[in-house]
């Protein structure tokens, strides 16, 4: 569950952890059903009915200003995005 | 009858006939919200002023001569997952506000927000809903419970809680939602109001906060199928903002409402009147399906074998999609931020404080279910059986051209009653989830009043891939045969 969270970025306290350990147990015991299906050659759907998607031309358009996309930033910094200084563990 | 309690169709041709104005339309709706929405919770915003600035906007129109749109001056409630560029957007989430409590002001308004200002709608507010349309009661919005106006100490159904309540009780004419997984139609049942979820690709998703972005799909809410109707012919069609919209040519959906169902044939699949559905539901809609026979529609008994499994397929694809759609809430771009000298912990705690006990539990299902080691067994294993589920519905089609079911097994139940046992939650979409699934277009509307609750029951019909007008006319036709009487009609 921890591993889980960290993955997900999510901070849960003890609390959370113990609730949301029960409840995960039961939804994946429920949705291991799907287990008992023979599947063999059945291909995976990504998405619904969609035959065709019409693109549009290939041509620059314009997007959003740059003050306006940072409009809703809750901080801002040399007309970016500010975060904490972090350091890369890749 | 007040001009609210009517189809917006005909509230639209009174504008345009000048027999009543915008204005006084918005004034009007203005003032139920103020009389009931205290109690009901339908609303987490309402745009006042921009309202009666956009009414008067109508009503000058009219003066100078122009010509109104297909909306003129209709009251239309907003879901809060739809972005406004006037009015807040949190999709029912702190993770969207600020500590002092301001919501994420969207610098753009969605598609189908656009195309209702174009046809001259007027947009009052935003709806309560579930945590970015997680649930199926509103019960997970973070900013309190709406209320069934049928029974106040009911849910509403869910997600989209809040825009069934507002057209149910008559706070606006009509209402957009959106539907992951049966969330306009459940929500349209529990309130006696008509709900559409459009196919996949029939409207665009463009400023819609994604959920599960293969299953959301953009729908409306009226007191009748004509309104519905008339909405969703506004909203949908192509957009080049969303690659997912198709460009196959929007029907004749208002037209469609009074076609003649000689021939047509009906689907009843046995699947959906077994165990789990209550007698009240089961007697309603069996007596819908009935008087489509009586209309001329020809019913035959068919499988869809794959529905038991749609609840364990939908609940590992919605949340793997909504672990990855919503990694982008991490305090840098817009809404809540936990300050922290390191990023990861920025990230983390502010997630932790922003989303709700719901949403984290998708999230983590989400990121368990495709995580390495076991995305075969779980994501890869629920994408291939929606395949079987989809394919169920192919197979069908080819003898019947709609499929009949309840919405719901039950009618709207106590608040409260499920929100500590999210399986039970979950388990009671089993009809809904199978059409999204699939991709397909479905319709809710109300088929009477149940014999023990007193409440209303949804009657479902499922149509194929662009199937809609059909659907639409049926839904009429039978609309008519049973004369259900909505709230204050």
């Amino acid at each position: 569950m921890l591993r889980i969270a960290a993955l997900a970025n999510l901070e849960l306290d003890e609390e959370a952890i113990e609730r949301m350990t029960r409840e995960l147990g039961a939804i994946v015991a429920y949705v291991a059903q799907l287990q008992e299906l023979d599947l063999e050659g059945v291909p995976a759907t990504a998405h619904g009915e969609i035959k065709s998607l019409p693109l549009r031309e290939d041509l620059p358009e314009e997007s959003l200003p740059r003050e306006v996309a940072l409009s809703e930033a809750p901080e801002t910094a040399v007309n970016g995005f500010a975060v904490p200084a972090f350091v890369d563990e890749g | 009858m007040a001009m609210l309690d009517r189809s917006l169709v005909d509230v639209a041709a009174s504008v345009r006939a000048g027999e009543s104005s915008a204005s006084e339309l918005a004034r009007e709706a203005l003032a139920r919200i103020d009389a009931l929405d205290g109690e009901l919770g339908a609303f987490l915003h309402v745009g006042r002023e921009q309202a009666l600035r956009e009414a008067q906007r109508v009503d000058d129109k009219r003066t100078r001569g122009e010509s109104l749109g297909a909306l003129a001056g209709v009251p239309i409630a907003v879901k809060d997952c739809l972005c406004t560029r006037d009015q807040p957007t949190t999709a029912g989430s702190r993770i969207l506000t600020r500590a002092s409590g301001r919501g994420y002001q969207p610098p753009y308004d969605a598609t189908v927000v656009a195309r209702l200002r174009a046809a001259d709608a007027v947009v009052i507010g935003k709806t309560n809903m579930d945590e970015f349309a997680m649930g199926s009661s509103t019960e997970n919005s973070a900013f309190g419970v709406a209320r069934n106006p049928w029974d106040r100490t009911r849910a509403p159904g869910g997600s989209s809680g809040g825009s069934a309540v507002a057209v149910a009780a008559g706070m606006t004419a009509g209402a957009l939602g959106s539907d992951t997984g049966g969330s306009v139609r459940q929500p349209a049942a529990f309130t006696g109001t008509v709900g559409i979820k459009p196919t996949y690709g029939r409207v665009s998703r463009y400023g819609l906060i994604a959920f599960a972005s293969s299953l959301d799909q953009v729908g409306t809410f009226a007191r009748d199928v004509r309104g519905a109707a008339q909405l969703l012919e506004v909203i949908a069609g192509h957009d080049a903002r969303d690659s997912t919209s198709v460009a196959t040519p929007v029907g004749g959906y208002l037209e469609a409402c009074g076609r003649d169902l000689s021939g047509l044939r009906i689907g009843v699949p046995e699947e959906y009147f077994g165990d789990g559905l209550h007698d009240e539901v089961r007697v309603l809609v069996k007596s819908a399906i009935d008087a489509l026979e009586k209309l001329g529609a020809r019913l035959l008994t068919i499988q869809l074998p794959h529905t038991r499994y749609a609840v364990a397929t939908y609940y590992l694809v919605a949340t793997a999609e909504c672990s990855s759609n919503l990694a982008r809430f991490d305090g840098v771009r817009y809404g809540l931020r936990l300050p922290e000298s390191e990023l990861g912990a920025l990230y983390k705690k502010t997630r932790g404080a922003g989303f709700g006990t719901e949403v984290k539990r998708r999230i983590m299902l989400g990121t368990y279910a495709l995580s390495a080691g076991y995305y075969e067994a779980f994501y890869g294993r629920a994408q291939r059986v929606r395949t079987l589920i989809k394919r169920d519905f192919e197979a069908a089609f080819e003898r019947v051209d709609l499929i009949a079911t309840p919405v719901s097994p039950t009618v709207a139940f106590p608040l409260g009653e499920r929100i500590d046992d999210p399986l039970a939650m979950y388990l009671a979409d089993v009809y809904t989830l199978p059409a999204s699934l699939a991709g397909i277009a479905a319709i809710s509307l109300p088929c009477g009043l149940g014999s023990e609750s007193g409440l209303p029951v949804g009657l479902q019909l499922v149509a194929p891939a662009f199937g809609e007008e059909r659907m639409i006319a049926a839904a009429h036709a039978v609309e008519r045969a049973l004369d259900f009487r909505g709230l204050n009609a």
